[in-house]
């Protein structure tokens, strides 16, 4: 299997389908290599997976655009665990836990963040921040099991006439989602940095 | 023992059962077994093709066989040499049908991945003055890739190689950048040299020798 076909064939395909009887885990994680470790690893527990390469696009995914929360699209409802990367260029995958637990939409969506590094602040201020779980990478078959303990039921989306699944919604409730003003870079719980201003190519 | 009770594993050298005759007979036996999974029933065309294919298959048996203890050979003293870890072992775990080459396509992105970073790692470190942050961050993302996939080897070059970073050591960030390289290459050549095997034995129509799931 070539690059491009292995593209097209995840996580960049159309988002269109909204039965899903079983789990929809969400991960993000910046390195490609691990992304691809993630949903095999997701994959064996036959969960459908949508992964994405940074906090931005997870967001987006869930429906939150330009710090607003719009008309969740129907895919927030029928994401049943969201497992992202610590360090990401940006906004990092404690930004982004914050901004999901800040967010009265979103909060409910458990949150498993990863990391390779072994730092006890960091995984505290996870944890406290509301993760369900904080994991080593690398990521085993072990840690995976123990993920279905925290997979939500789906919910049912709300009868807001979000009959559109594409595109921007032109309606942006005046309720902020948390800390996603302006999309800043928060400042970590530790003194270590996490590569934050950092983009790679 | 008669000789229906005699069962030889190999062509048949003789027993005291036996008459010249039964020890034909038994050789005899024996290939047609060695050939009953290519066997074909049908017309004098195939009855040609069914002669090759038999000699083909007794010895496809063999090299069968062969490549399969070259190939544990082969993930053993990577293992015990280090070049890879239990990792890897991981992700053999989650080859299955409905994943028939996810070992193949992850190694090969870190492939990919890999030869970029080196690539922007070398042309950084040409540089006056060198960014360190900047090369820290590709190091740390080869950490994490050669980590997730179990190239123990690189992942460790990694590490020494994010200290000299730190200590904004020129000198030991060019030599680890000599080191990465070469352990990349070694895993490289050993991982290309074991699928290359994995292609044969499934060719010979052999199957893979995969770590069973562990229970948890």
């Amino acid at each position: 299997m070539n690059y491009s076909s292995y593209l097209s064939s995840t996580w960049m395909r159309p988002i269109t389908d909204f039965d899903i009887p079983e789990a929809h885990v969400l991960a993000v994680d910046d390195s490609i290599v691990d992304r691809k470790l993630i949903e095999g690893l997701l994959k064996t527990s036959l969960y459908k997976v949508t992964a994405v390469d940074s906090a931005l696009k997870a967001l987006e995914f869930l429906g939150v655009r330009d710090g607003c929360s719009t008309s969740l699209r129907p895919n927030a409802f029928q994401v049943n665990l969201i497992i992202t990367d610590y360090c990401m260029p940006g906004m990092t995958g404690y930004d982004l836990l914050k901004a999901i637990k800040d967010s009265t939409a979103l909060r409910e969506i458990p949150v498993v963040v990863m990391s390779s590094e072994n730092s006890p602040n960091r995984i505290e201020s996870c944890l406290k921040e509301g993760a369900e779980e904080f994991l080593i990478k690398p990521v085993k078959i072990s840690d995976v099991k123990r993920l279905r303990s925290y997979i939500r039921p789906p919910t049912k989306a709300p009868c807001s006439g979000s009959g559109e699944t594409l595109g921007p919604s032109p309606i942006c409730s005046k309720r902020k989602v948390g800390s996603l003003e302006g999309l800043q870079v928060k400042s970590n719980p530790e003194s270590q940095p996490c590569l934050n201003g950092v983009i790679v190519a | 023992m008669t000789m229906a009770e005699c069962k030889p594993r190999g062509p048949c050298t003789g027993c005291a059962c036996e008459s010249e005759e039964a020890v034909v007979k038994k050789r005899e036996e024996f290939e047609d077994e060695a050939l009953v999974v290519k066997k074909r029933e049908g017309g004098e065309e195939e009855d040609e093709q069914e002669e090759d294919v038999s000699a083909a298959a007794v010895d496809g048996v063999v090299d069968v066989e062969r490549l399969l203890q070259e190939l544990v050979d082969l993930t053993r003293s990577l293992l015990a040499e280090e070049v890879l870890d239990q990792q890897f072992t991981q992700l053999q775990q989650l080859q299955d049908e409905s994943n028939p080459e996810f070992v193949l396509e992850v190694v090969s992105l870190f492939f990919e991945d890999s030869e970029r970073l080196l690539e922007e790692l070398t042309e950084f470190l040409a540089q006056d003055p060198i960014d360190y942050v900047a090369v820290d961050a590709h190091v740390h993302q080869l950490k994490g890739s050669s980590s997730s996939i179990g190239a123990q080897k690189v992942k460790t070059v990694c590490v020494k190689f994010r200290k000299c970073c730190e200590e904004e050591d020129r000198e030991g960030c060019q030599k680890c950048l000599e080191q990465v390289k070469q352990e990349f290459s070694l895993v490289k050549n050993k991982l290309e040299h074991m699928f290359e095997l994995e292609q044969k034995i499934l060719a010979a129509g052999g199957s893979l020798p995969y770590p069973e799931e562990e229970e948890y």
